[in-house]
């Protein structure tokens, strides 16, 4: 995990560690986790850039709320980070502006 | 077309369990729906997984909602989390998605425990990334033990920004600094409803206890801090802030703001319902009677999402509204849901009582009720404070027309993070009451739902959930 993540473990999260990717990083996170929460926990803030200018964006309410932390998971897009729970092998990708349509967004 | 749901409960937080409880001992078939992976609500989040380690941090207040979670254990009781309801319908349908399958069932009842949100906090740069809500640092501290370790700001007003506060210090994290937004007029206003407050002592020793917590821990604390801006470049880097007449920058790589909770009204919106604008809280509250019934028949509120009156007042609510659907279903007979209800209108009355004081002390500052025009209001479609402002000057009258001047509240959200400012500002910018503004129209689906689920359900057939 790197150093500059403002956020670290309690030492009694003694879950299970799982493997995923983001933007095609290979990252842990705890079984249980929301991706949301493992991304952040990982020292990333930006999980999205906006359709309308662009700018980055992270996760902001945690509650399926904001619509903020919209990520592509294993293909498909606009996925709610903070609502899905991590699984072994998920490969995430960040929005990049809004979805094409029948397919996902460009690689990072 | 399959029977109806005798009872249908959607969310599984304090209100929600307390509802079912309530219909399931009076031998209700209940089926309660919540969108979470796991019961508690936001407030008791995770608590069925939680180690006595962060039970500890997390206070015991937090661990009261362990015993909230026997109903779980009733045979009238279906439950089914990770359902995302994205429509009811006043003929009391509703439409829910559980791992990709859409489904709809019709109840004969339904007891609606959408909860809160906390109230959106505007000001220029809060949509930079690092930026969220203090509650939501919460939900990562309860779910997945995750702690701001290497120096948090927190900033704003209310009791979940000292909880959350003290919360982080309790576990061994660092605070780089509590910035207080509460404007300093507030106590004097809210001190003549301090004597009804004084039925719930144990706010009060709570709040002190939190106060205490704080000065302990030698954080820098400021205290009437106002024109906010979060500035940085692809993330935040420190909090601008005037306080005791002179300009502060306070770095941090996690700043967590909170000024308040508010109902989650998106539900009772797409249905329609009566909404009151109530100018104490400045937020929405639907029209609801004492059991929590709507206009709506059969249609019934229980909890936050009826407006603010904390997690106890949730569990006392959804059971009277578990109550009156046992009654109404014949379950229990009119004496017998009278008798049960008593006391728990009683306790009801008394936690009710501390809202006064409270909602006048921790009114939000006008700043980020009508924010700077530089401020963008909806995030997702990235409209400004000002912008509003000149949609209002064309002639805009409320917050359906500044979709059609500007798309304020049509992004992905739904209006549920502007729509409280949209109106505030419309309202402002017009010399109107809220209350005369209104809000926007909310249509469902209140929740994504693919056009292949919709496929799927329509080829399965209505109300052919199984």
């Amino acid at each position: 995990m790197p150093i500059d993540s403002p956020f670290r473990r309690l030492p009694d999260a003694q879950a299970r560690t799982l493997a995923f990717t983001f933007a095609g990083r290979e990252l842990e996170a705890r079984e249980g986790d929301s991706l949301a929460a493992a991304i952040l926990a990982a020292g990333i803030a930006t999980t999205r850039h906006t359709p309308v200018s662009g700018a980055p964006r992270g996760p902001y309410c945690m509650i399926g709320l904001c619509f903020e932390c919209l990520v592509e998971i294993d293909g498909e897009p606009n996925r709610q980070a903070c609502m899905v729970e991590v699984r072994d092998g998920m490969r995430v990708k960040a929005m990049q502006g809004a979805r094409g349509l029948g397919k996902g967004p460009a690689d990072e | 077309m399959s029977d109806p749901v005798p009872l249908i409960v959607i969310g599984a937080g304090p209100a929600g369990l307390c509802a079912a409880a309530e219909a399931t001992a009076a031998g209700v078939e209940t089926l309660l729906l919540d969108e979470q992976t796991a019961p508690g609500g936001q407030i008791y989040r995770a608590i069925g997984r939680a180690s006595p380690e962060r039970q500890a941090i997390l206070g015991s207040d937090y661990g009261r909602g362990a015993r909230l979670l026997e109903v779980l254990d009733s045979g009238c009781l279906d439950y089914r989390p990770s359902a995302s309801v994205w429509q009811v319908t006043p003929e009391r349908e509703v439409y829910f998605t559980i791992a990709g399958q859409a489904q709809s069932l019709r109840a004969e009842r339904i007891v609606l425990a959408s909860g809160a949100m906390e109230r959106p906090m505007p000001f220029p740069g809060w949509t930079l990334p690092g930026v969220m809500g203090a509650g939501a640092a919460q939900t990562l501290l309860k779910s997945s033990g995750l702690l701001p370790g290497g120096g948090a700001v927190l900033a704003g007003s209310g009791p979940l920004l000292f909880l959350v506060a003290s919360q982080i210090l309790d576990a061994g994290g660092r605070i780089a600094a509590l910035v207080e937004t509460t404007p300093r007029g507030n106590s004097m206003r809210a001190m003549p409803y301090l004597p009804a407050m004084l039925r719930m002592p144990s706010y009060l020793t709570k709040g002190a206890v939190l106060l205490a917590r704080l000065r302990r821990a030698k954080a820098p604390h400021f205290k009437g801090a106002h024109n906010l801006s979060a500035q940085g470049g692809k993330r935040i880097e420190f909090l601008r802030f005037t306080a005791g007449g002179r300009d502060h920058d306070v770095p941090c790589s996690l700043l967590l703001l909170h000024q308040g909770v508010v109902s989650n009204v998106q539900i009772t919106r797409a249905l329609g319902l009566a909404h009151d604008w109530k100018p104490l809280p400045r937020a929405w509250q639907p029209r609801l009677d004492p059991w929590g019934g709507s206009a709506l028949e059969g249609i019934a509120m229980a909890g936050d999402g009826g407006g603010i009156f904390g997690a106890r007042a949730a569990e006392l609510q959804g059971r009277l509204a578990g109550l009156d659907a046992a009654y109404r279903l014949g379950k229990l007979t009119q004496a017998a849901r009278d008798a049960k209800a008593r006391s728990v209108q009683r306790a009801l009355a008394a936690e009710r009582a501390a809202r006064p004081f409270l909602d006048r002390l921790y009114q939000p500052a006008a700043e980020f009720l009508n924010p700077a025009d530089e401020t963008l209001v909806c995030r997702c479609e990235e409209v400004t404070a000002g912008q509003i402002r000149g949609f209002v000057k064309l002639g805009c009258l409320g917050p359906n027309q500044a979709k059609s001047f500007g798309r304020a509240g049509m992004g992905p959200c739904q209006g549920r993070v502007c729509g409280l400012c949209v109106s505030e500002i419309i309202a402002r910018a017009r010399g109107a009451d809220v209350q005369d503004v209104g809000y926007f129209r909310i249509r469902p689906p209140i929740k994504p739902v693919t056009l292949a689920e919709l496929a799927a359900m329509a080829c399965a057939g209505p109300n052919d959930a199984k």
